[in-house]
């Protein structure tokens, strides 16, 4: 049994079509990437499986229950990570954590012991009492990681995790990342950093224009396609990643 | 709670009231400094116009001027708490910090929030007014101890003005065009609402649209109960109740399909 089993699955904004049916699994306990340019519908889907919002047609099925009919017990698992920051501003770095547990209801007589925890983990311990507009982009982005673990997720939904985060930070990123993965949460990350793929995920799948055009693991699709994964996509889809 | 009629899950109230929670935190950390201008306003009017007005017009309806007006800024102090809460409250929330976003990835659902949102509004419009009830008990404006019975109704009352607001941030282009809300809506309904004059001495036409108007009741309620006349107020009671409760689903509806793609 897949974690996450996509079929079909279609997501109109108006008369613009964002994901063109798309079908896939993601496997419990694997590091699982979407990849592709902006606009390719990477975060559409990824919105889709936190039950953000409802698909045009086709079906999610996330830890076996329907995304439109059992969104709070799937959220309830589910840890994410959004592209944009929504830290709240109304509040300092540790309250932040706390008042988010709230929404998981988790009683703060668990939830400051495991704020503290999670600050260590992302090495804010220093920063507990300051406020979100005092952080640097690094920070709020391990913040927003910390946030996202909270609630002992099962599933890790990540939007490019390291967007804007210099070298040195985004390394230590994904180091927390395969910790995690090795605690067993499985991960599903957005990117369109190719080194990132392939350092973290065992599967990717290849997104254009809504549709997914290869899914496979990076080292067999360099196979296939030969080069790097940056020449895999080029072959695939006409066109660089970057862009 | 079925009478909204929600789609995707029921409207969980534990979860809304996790919202109303992050609300109150944020709150207690800046009370000092919100509560202290909000009290400011109301105290002018009624000092302004009371006292100023008030040497001028020496009674209405049997009583002083400032004591005539003195529930009715109960009643508009309440009101505008529930719509700025809700209105640039919400709207800063929604659109530039992404709270909504993020309370969403959690169990908490929109309708959990959007509920949230309402009952956090009616709360500071209970608040306010009980604020401005205990001041004008103190200074001896008031006839009645009755004037205590306002308050749940205030909740009531901040309900309605919570879900107004709501239906505007729901519809708004942007920011600015509150000012719209607030000019065009607002500002007539508090200067037209029997608060400084009875609306009797006007052409018939002008209470018959405040009639439909929330703090025209509300303001009959807080005047009635302060001069001890409870009977009087029994239909304004009834209208904001079932106003309250019709209002409600527009809300919502017209909310999601802003928040929801």
């Amino acid at each position: 049994m897949a974690i996450v089993e996509i079929r079909d699955l279609i997501k109109d904004y108006g008369r613009l079509r964002a994901v063109d049916g798309i079908t896939l699994n993601i496997e419990e306990g694997e590091c699982f990437g979407l990849l592709g340019p902006n606009g390719a519908g990477k975060t559409t889907v990824m919105k889709m499986i936190h039950c953000y919002m409802p698909p045009t047609s086709g079906s999610i099925r996330v830890f076996d229950m329907d995304v439109t009919k059992e969104k709070s017990e799937i959220k309830a698992r589910i840890g994410v990570m959004p592209q944009e920051e929504n830290l709240d501003p109304d509040l300092s770095v540790i309250e932040n954590l706390i008042v988010y547990a709230r929404y998981f209801d988790i009683p703060e007589k668990k939830s400051i012991p495991k704020a503290e925890e999670l600050l260590d983990f992302v090495e804010m311990t220093g920063k507990r009492n300051l406020k979100i507009t005092d952080l640097s982009g690094g920070m709020k982005r391990r913040l927003l990681l910390a946030r996202a673990m909270i609630n002992d997720p099962r599933i890790l939904i990540l939007d490019e995790p390291t967007i804007g985060l210099d070298p040195h930070t985004r390394h230590s990123v994904w180091e927390k990342l395969d910790y995690l993965r090795s605690t067993g949460v499985t991960l599903i990350l957005t990117t369109h950093y190719m080194e990132e793929a392939q350092r973290l995920c065992d599967r990717v799948a290849i997104m254009d224009s809504g549709r997914t055009v290869a899914i496979d693991s990076p080292e067999r699709l360099i196979e296939a396609y030969g080069g790097s994964l940056e020449d895999v996509y080029l072959k695939l889809t006409g066109r660089p990643l970057e862009s | 709670m079925s009478i909204l009629n929600l789609q995707g899950g029921p409207l969980n109230l534990r979860r809304a009231i996790r919202v109303w929670q992050r609300h109150l935190t944020v709150y207690t950390k800046l009370y000092k400094s919100s509560i202290a201008l909000n009290f400011v306003e109301p105290v002018l009017y009624l000092a302004a116009l009371g006292l100023g007005l008030g040497a001028f017009v020496k009674e209405i309806k049997g009583m002083p001027y400032i004591n005539f007006i003195a529930p009715g800024i109960v009643a508009s102090s309440s009101m505008f708490a529930a719509t700025y809460e809700c209105t640039y409250g919400t709207y800063v929330r929604m659109v530039y910090q992404k709270t909504f976003d993020a309370i969403l990835a959690t169990p908490v659902n929109l309708d959990d929030l959007l509920a949230g949102e309402l009952i956090w509004g009616a709360t500071k419009s209970l608040l306010y007014g009980s604020i401005i009830i205990f001041v004008i008990s103190l200074f001896g404006l008031v006839d009645s101890a009755m004037i205590i019975l306002s308050i749940p109704l205030l909740f009531v009352s901040g309900l309605i003005f919570a879900e107004i607001s709501l239906i505007f941030v729901a519809i708004v282009p942007g920011i600015d065009s509150f000012n719209y809300f607030y000019t065009l809506f607002m500002t007539p309904m508090f200067l037209f609402s029997g608060i400084f004059f009875p609306l009797d001495g006007l052409p018939g036409l002008v209470s018959k649209i405040a009639f439909f108007t929330p703090l025209f009741h509300l303001v009959n309620i807080c005047r009635g109960l302060a001069m001890g006349d409870p009977g009087s107020i029994k239909w304004d009671v009834l209208w904001i109740m079932v106003v309250a409760a019709i209002i409600a689903p527009y809300s919502f509806r017209l909310m999601k399909r802003r928040v929801i793609k």
